[in-house]
């Protein structure tokens, strides 16, 4: 896959006989422990050792639960119920479950903003990037699915709201919408469902990251300076330098996420789940999960109708239009240089945009009659809706064609030997 | 590097805008009270739960179910902890329906949960016009609205705050009036006025409760604890002593939670600091 | 070892160097898996609502001599039989010779309450329900197989090895017995 060679060197007839049949020891050996990395990788690149580990922290819990839990609508709540006070450390599982999905997207979204800084998804790594973001899409479907199980008042109605998105598409929306739910309304057939495709998604998750990590080992790791490898002088093999920094950052990532567990389970959640589904009551103000929020406050900042489409069609596009975006940046930034460290135009418009992605969050959890900042929530929504697309649409393609940049390093090891040359 | 800050910016912010849970617009703010159970140290008082059986059983049960409530759950460790014998003779004061028994009823017995108001949901909608809300979870489900920003500083140790719905339930049951407040207007400035059949609360969003104010001083008799230590029977206090035991009847292995919480965190950062220096080790010989 | 190693940095740090350092590391990184890898197991143990089920308590003061009750115990069914003198006598009539698997009425009754015999409704072939005060030693016979037991519940003919099952238990009083 990549231009390095195995170095490995079966130590037994046994493992000679096998690596003639099926090389997996020197498969193993090459891709996790031989693999040349660039030696520069900072904190930020352990994010991806975390988000695995998070998919199989996910995973593990998710199978456990599974075995407890009853996706009926009339048995569905008390049987969670049940496992946080009767199945045998069920409380810690099951909050580590629900936790985990805020911290997996809490380490998604730093894995993204980290690959848009340092321009990880140029020119070689398109697929590498692509790929991502259909992990990212099939991360918000399965966690979406995950919050409905529960069968809390929240997790009705963001099942009711968010299906009737679908709704939205002229002429065939009605039939899909009833495709979706298996009824006229969210009801038993939507939550089996739900629980089926919550229980399948994440094994298609493990496969498209298995992918990803493929499309990674063909052109190797980008770097915070952006320059490519150039010898072997810039690598170190990922074992035991990288094992073992990205296992240090994973036991460091686990203590906020320890925090939460043991010491404030449902603070991320809402109080409202915690009532059992009622078809006949909304809550008096629905908010999604933290990290649907940006997406939710576009969705919402779309009030007005163009044309021939009506304002909750054209809500549906900008919502589906944000994420659809992303799989085109490879090609919507224009710039040769990779790493924004190089880039001191593009630093202030990419500090502007991760403000404005906080502020979508912060605009998507606060009343839709609300003020802030003596704005009205509607105005400001649409600004930073605005800009979100900007960002994209209009910044990164033209900043290529203007922006000075600063003169790169010759090589990885340049920078390192001389730090001035950096920064 | 600007990146950085940028990034940890934006983690702690998206952090703790988080949930931003109770944002409901008419809620108010209630005064936080000093529960022994918050914290990284909270366990509840085993006293308090008691006496707030006590009230849940003489006042409360009467028109509000626990149906999650098992009688076993107050013999447990953590909680209440009524000893076993005195569990079981509670339990069989209780006829449980059982198809399986003679006469389809039976005495309790520990594995049993809580057998209900003794009412059907119809006769409590005709009564009251709703089924009111059944107990089990109810301190969780309850919350008080926090200012911007200072919600943040719930999420961190320290100033974490997870207590709101204890809190509210008591601020609800001190929160009656016998008149509306004459500073209470409407969205419109009006003066507000009580709808037929309802009665003003102070913390109640929207102000009209349909429950009358339950409990009145001296209303609960409380034996002295095993100590010989005895509280004043107020309705403050009642309502102090209910709160807790509805947060236990929520969230029953909090005090087991909160100490296998520090012994993890423990373990994680003694694991942390053994692997930052094993990584600093390998690394020591490469210039990067 | 290494043939083709395109990486000068192989000479330094050995990571299979034994030192303080890294056992102590492993040590408690294994002290951390055992920690988390046990809750995971022990969830499919019994919970708690299962376990509290578990010893059941029943008051015997309504079984009349020479009647049955059928109790449901850990989701499968007792037999409990208030045996009459008739019955008791020929149990302890039985030479243990002429029993397949040989146990004393004693053993199979509490002392004192030698009328009372509690026993899993399960025959011990196959485990389908005995049917009570049947076949050719006025025990129970199983349908399924044709097996019979006594009045001890003890297997005399047919296909089954053992007696019949009993379960631990209990006379709190002359008319309650906790099982399990």
């Amino acid at each position: 896959m990549s231009s390095h060679e195995s170095s490995y060197v079966p130590g037994s007839a046994v493992e000679k006989w096998l690596d003639d049949r099926l090389p997996i020891i020197r498969w193993g050996k090459t891709h996790m422990m031989d693999f040349p990395t660039p030696k520069n990788l900072n904190y930020w690149w352990t994010f991806g050792a975390i988000l695995a580990f998070m998919l199989v922290v996910q995973i593990i819990t998710g199978i456990i639960l599974a075995m407890h839990y009853t996706p009926q609508v009339d048995l569905a709540f008390n049987s969670v119920e049940h496992i946080r006070r009767d199945v045998n450390g069920g409380r810690i599982i099951q909050a580590t479950h629900a936790v985990g999905a805020s911290m997996f997207f809490a380490a998604v979204y730093i894995h993204m903003f980290r690959g848009l800084f340092f321009g990880s998804y140029k020119q070689p790594r398109e697929v590498l990037w692509i790929l991502g973001v259909l992990i990212f899409v099939l991360m918000v479907t399965t966690a979406f699915m995950g919050y409905v199980l529960p069968w809390g008042q929240m997790s009705y109605w963001a099942a009711t709201v968010i299906t009737e998105i679908v709704g939205a598409v002229p002429v065939v929306g009605n039939p899909i919408l009833q495709l979706l739910r298996g009824g006229f309304g969210v009801d038993n057939a939507t939550l089996n469902r739900f629980f089926s495709l919550h229980y399948l998604l994440p094994f298609v998750i493990a496969a498209v990251v298995a992918l990803h990590i493929w499309a990674l080992h063909v052109p190797g790791n980008n770097n915070p300076v952006g320059v490519e490898v150039k010898s072997s002088r810039d690598t170190v093999p990922f074992h035991p330098y990288y094992t073992l920094k990205d296992l240090f950052a994973i036991v460091v990532f686990c203590i906020p996420f320890a925090w939460f567990v043991f010491f404030l389970p449902d603070i991320l959640g809402h109080a409202d789940n915690y009532i059992m589904a009622n078809s006949q009551v909304t809550p008096a103000h629905i908010v999604p999960e933290w990290y649907f929020l940006p997406f939710y406050a576009i969705l919402r900042a779309i009030d007005f109708g163009i044309l021939f489409l009506d304002s909750k069609l054209l809500g549906v596009l900008f919502f589906a239009g944000s994420i659809v975006v992303l799989f085109f940046v490879p090609w919507l930034d224009t710039s040769k240089v990779r790493s924004g460290s190089f880039r001191p135009i593009f630093k202030w418009f990419y500090g502007l945009f991760v403000v404005n992605f906080i502020m979508l969050a912060y605009l998507g959890a606060s009343a839709a009659d609300g003020v802030v900042l003596g704005i009205s929530v509607a105005d400001f929504s649409k600004i930073c809706t605005a800009y979100y697309f900007a960002y994209f649409l209009v910044v990164l393609p033209l900043l290529g064609r203007f922006e000075r940049t600063k003169p790169l390093p010759t090589s990885i090891s340049e920078p390192v030997l001389a730090p001035a040359a950096a920064e | 590097m600007k990146m950085s800050k940028i990034i940890l910016g934006a983690l702690a912010m998206s952090a703790l805008l988080g949930a931003s849970p109770s944002f409901a617009a008419e809620a108010v703010a209630v005064k936080r009270e000093p529960w022994t159970f918050a914290g990284i140290f909270g366990t509840y008082d085993r006293n308090q739960l008691q006496r707030g059986f006590q009230v849940f059983r003489e006042v409360c049960a009467s028109c509000h179910g626990a149906n999650l409530m098992a009688f076993r759950n107050l013999a447990e460790p953590g909680g209440p902890e009524f000893s076993e014998a005195q569990v079981k003779a509670l339990a069989a004061e209780y006829e449980i329906v059982d198809p399986a028994a003679e006469g389809g009823k039976r005495p309790g017995i520990l594995a049993d949960r809580w057998p209900g108001t003794g009412q059907s949901e119809a006769d409590q909608v005709a009564a009251f016009g709703i089924v009111p809300p059944d107990f089990s979870v109810l301190a969780k489900a309850r919350g008080t609205p926090q200012s911007f920003p200072w919600f943040i500083l719930n999420y961190f140790p320290g100033t974490a705050y997870a207590e709101g719905g204890p809190d509210y339930i008591h601020a609800l049951l001190t929160g009656y009036e016998e008149e509306v407040p004459a500073d209470i207007k409407n969205a419109d400035g009006t003066p507000f006025t009580l709808p037929e059949g309802k009665y003003f609360n102070e913390y109640f969003p929207g102000h009209a409760i349909g429950m009358p104010s339950p409990m009145t001083d001296g209303q609960v008799v409380y034996a002295a604890a095993e100590d010989g230590s005895t509280v004043p029977q107020t309705v403050d206090q009642y309502s102090r002593d209910v709160s807790a035991f509805m947060m236990w009847m929520a969230e029953p292995h909090l005090v087991a939670r909160k100490q296998a919480g520090l012994q993890v965190m423990l373990f994680l950062v003694l694991f942390a600091g053994l692997l930052y220096a094993v990584k600093r080790r390998v690394w020591s010989k490469i210039e990067h | 070892m290494a043939t083709q190693s395109n990486h000068e940095h192989e000479d330094v740090p050995n990571p299979g160097r034994r030192d303080f350092l890294f056992i102590a590391t492993g040590a408690v990184g294994a002290v951390g898996v055992a920690g988390v890898a046990w809750p995971l197991i022990n969830q499919l143990n019994p919970d708690a609502s299962v376990l509290a089920l578990a010893s059941i308590e029943v008051d015997l003061a309504s079984v009349q001599e020479g009647q049955s009750i059928k109790v449901m115990w850990r989701g499968s069914p007792l037999f409990i039989r208030y045996r009459t003198q008739k019955e008791i006598d020929e149990a302890k009539a039985v030479p243990l010779a002429d029993l397949k698997d040989p146990e004393t009425d004693e053993q199979r009754t509490k002392p004192g309450h030698e009328q009372w015999l509690i026993m899993k409704a399960a025959c011990t072939h196959l485990g389908c329900i005995p049917v009570g005060e049947s076949g050719e030693y006025n025990g129970w016979a199983c349908p399924c197989h044709g097996s019979q037991f006594d009045t001890a519940g003890r297997i005399r003919k047919g296909p089954a090895p053992k007696n019949l099952v009993l379960p631990p238990y209990e006379f709190l009083s002359d008319t309650k017995v906790k099982i399990g």
